[in-house]
């Protein structure tokens, strides 16, 4: 290979790029200064945390192609593997500060995907998926069994203000946890988006799009799926150790799978198709989960709903849906779209209106009835066993189906219009 | 020996009503390729249906009323769910049927509450069918028993005896043949989908009889039926037959043991006590690890015999 260089390296400054993690690590630090509420922070830490998961999970099925059902189990056995060394260093049988737990979690995390992984990268595809599922279901039984590790039912307490304060940090008020968790998150966004432009990352990519071929090219996809694997674990682990340091709780339900089924729902709403999808699903699901849960029991229905829609309608997510109107805006025919878009989010609203009405009327009477059929939704008083309500839902669903459905028409049309505009231009 | 009988009687039966929940699932699996995670979702609707049918028309009425009513909603969700995410793959419809199971189980607990509703066993099937040395064996089990054989017998005629049966049998190796000699192939999907969903949910009206209608009775059932699909060998009916009474009855007899590693251990001479290394592994007994046997087969099968039982494709 005399004479050619071995490697080819054209690398022009990226403003952009700059521009956008400067951003985002400035909202993180200003956020917590404008939102001072013990709520806000509570909230903005977990979504700290859902977003280091969600974009360790989509290194699985957004960049690799594997569907996995049981991605909680590295998170909630890394959290494990942390709760147990915060316990010991409380105790003083080792050294060990708290801001570097998560890595001890992530280790954790790593260790279980080097041993699981072996077994479910075996195979791809949907068998991969079932594989997954029975693992999770292992671990989930194998949580029962052990209660020196699991700790039972209740689970494993910790206290996280252990050794002297260091720089007056002692972890004990919640902002002082939001801004380690906020530092971990972008060091693991950082990395992990360094990681998809590795030769590991881009070779996943392949194996998730044409995996013969990439056998052809002398890769061994069983290998690359599960060093793939092994670096998403960790990564999940990092999750699992920062929850631990937030809530101070490990309980078997960090491995249940309604945990791994929480972030497939959170990365895919978000888009696995673009990098930053899943900081944006996670940001809804933090939202669903610890906002809307506080207002409705139902907000799991709301969560699915939204998800199946996701699915049928808009399958890249939340991320696809902004780049394109990105592209709309770029091309400046934004402006003739938006009134559309207008139209259809308002018959939209009357849509969700009925919905939420309907719902919320229904789990009344079924759930909570024995304390009365009077509830109280959008501030207004009324009896949900009196056929009037029941009416408005009903007027509701038709008047916004029929206006949604006449605005969808006129958007899909105008969008239409545009993109044959645009192919016509570029000809 | 009385044990043995016993646990062997509701090993079988539990088989059967599992193998009534895999038929369905190993079907559209063959035909479509769609792995249905909603599929114990459907066995739940049918619980509830039946339950509230019941109420109304009596227990066997809503018997037939109930699968129908759910084998009518599959059709409906492939119609206008799961073809419109067929073009982008497996892994689509995979994920289609997750949000729809998921938004299932929030359905039912909207609509009939967070506790289990009292779905009792009608009066005729109520009591011991025979006694076993000193065990009763409940008329429940016969009956979950006879309904499971008599739809294995159903299915096995409708598809190797019937018009229908035939069409779907070619269409499940030569889709695009069968669609050329004008077979309408997407109708036979929807079919095969609502078919498949309506064993499912006479599974859950028997299942929910016999044990508990509550809004997590389908939960343990999911994983539990994919181990039988791929442990069986991913498509294959008898394979799923197979694998059903396998893991019904490895389950029914591990409940019953109390052997345990540091029991085997003290029977070889060794001592084992609280402080020997990895007790806390050593003092559990089968009967704890039971529910964790068909997870372990699962992980085994796959390294040792990746296609399954009695499966012919390894991926």
């Amino acid at each position: 290979m005399a004479g050619v260089p071995s490697k080819l390296r054209y690398r022009p400054f990226n403003l952009g790029r700059w521009l956008i993690w400067g951003l985002t690590a400035l909202v993180m630090v200003v956020l917590p200064q404008i939102f001072t509420q013990g709520y806000a922070i509570t909230l903005m830490s977990q979504m700290g945390i859902m977003i280091v998961f969600a974009l360790s999970y989509n290194m699985l099925l957004g960049q690799g192609g594997m569907l996995s059902f049981g991605h909680a189990v590295y998170s909630g056995l890394g959290a494990y593997v942390a709760v147990h060394t915060l316990n010991l260093a409380g105790s003083g049988q080792i050294w060990m500060p708290v801001s570097l737990l998560p890595l001890v979690g992530g280790l954790g995390g790593a260790f279980f995907g080097v041993l699981f992984g072996y077994v479910t990268t075996k195979r791809s595809g949907t068998t991969f998926a079932m594989i997954t599922l029975g693992i999770a279901v292992l671990v989930d039984t194998c949580a029962t069994m052990f209660r020196n590790f699991f700790g039972g039912e209740g689970g494993i307490s910790t206290d996280r203000v252990i050794g002297k304060p260091f720089l007056g940090i002692t972890y004990g008020p919640g902002v002082q946890v939001y801004y380690l968790i906020a530092v971990w998150c972008l060091a693991s966004m950082a990395l992990m988006y360094a990681w998809s432009h590795t030769p590991l990352g881009r070779i996943a990519n392949a194996v998730r799009d044409n995996p013969e071929r990439a056998e052809f090219i002398g890769y061994d996809t069983q290998r690359v799926r599960w060093f793939t694997l092994i670096i998403s674990a960790f990564f999940a682990g990092i999750a699992g150790g920062l929850s631990t340091i937030n809530f101070e709780i490990v309980t078997p339900d960090v491995v249940s799978l309604a945990s791994s089924g929480g972030v497939l729902l959170a990365t895919f709403i978000g888009g696995i198709g673009f990098f930053f999808g899943p900081i944006l699903g996670a940001v809804v699901f933090s939202f669903f989960a610890v906002a809307l849960s506080g207002y409705t029991n139902a907000w799991q229905f709301y969560l699915g709903l939204f998800f199946v829609l996701m699915v049928l309608y808009a399958p890249g997510g939340i991320a696809s849906l902004i780049m394109m109107q990105l592209q709309l805006i770029a091309r400046k025919r934004f402006k003739r779209i938006a009134p559309h878009y207008l139209a259809a989010g308002a018959s939209g609203l009357l849509l969700l209106a009925a919905l939420i009405l309907t719902v919320e009327m229904t789990y009344k009477l079924s759930e909570n009835s024995a304390n009365g059929t009077v509830m109280n939704l959008f501030g207004i008083n009324f009896d949900a066993a009196r056929a009037l309500p029941w009416a408005v839902a009903v007027g509701l669903w038709i008047v916004g189906g029929i206006l949604f459905n006449l605005a969808r028409k006129r958007v899909a049309r105008v969008w239409g219009e545009i993109q044959t505009e645009l192919l016509e231009a570029r000809a | 020996m009385e044990f043995f009988v016993i646990s062997l009687l509701n090993g079988v039966s539990y088989g059967l009503l599992l193998f009534m929940l895999s038929s369905g699932l190993t079907l559209i699996f063959s035909l479509m390729g769609v792995l249905n995670f909603a599929h114990a979702a459907f066995y739940m609707v049918g619980a509830y249906a039946a339950y509230s049918l019941g109420l109304k028309i009596g227990f066997f009425p809503a018997l037939f009323l109930a699968p129908l009513l759910v084998g009518f909603l599959g059709a409906l969700v492939e119609r206008y769910g799961l073809r419109t995410v067929h073009p982008y793959g497996h892994v689509a419809e995979l994920l289609f049927t997750f949000g729809l199971a998921y938004l299932i189980d929030e359905i039912v607990k909207v609509a009939w509450g967070l506790t289990a509703v009292p779905f009792r066993v009608p009066a005729v099937l109520a009591g011991p069918l025979f006694t076993v040395y000193s065990t009763e064996f409940p008329k429940m089990r016969g009956f979950m028993m006879l309904v499971a054989l008599l739809m294995l017998m159903a299915v096995y005629l409708l598809i190797t005896r019937t018009r229908i049966g035939l069409v779907i049998q070619a269409a499940l190796t030569h889709p695009h043949m069968a669609e050329a000699l004008g077979h309408n192939v997407p109708r036979v999907f929807m079919l095969v989908f609502g078919g498949g969903t309506a064993l499912a949910g006479l599974a859950g009206v028997i299942g929910g009889v016999a044990f508990i209608t509550s809004p997590s009775m389908a939960d343990s059932l999911v994983p539990i039926m994919f181990v039988v699909v791929v442990v069986g060998g991913m498509g294959s009916l008898a394979g799923s037959f197979l694998a059903s009474l396998l893991i019904g009855i490895i389950q029914s007899f591990a409940i019953g043991l109390n052997w345990s590693l540091g029991g085997f251990l003290g029977a070889l001479g060794v001592a084992v006590n609280a402080q020997t290394p990895l007790y806390s592994l050593l003092r559990l007994q089968l009967s704890e690890v039971a529910p964790m046997l068909p997870y372990l087969l699962l992980v085994l099968m796959l390294i040792f015999r990746p296609k399954g039982l009695l499966g012919t494709r390894a991926d």
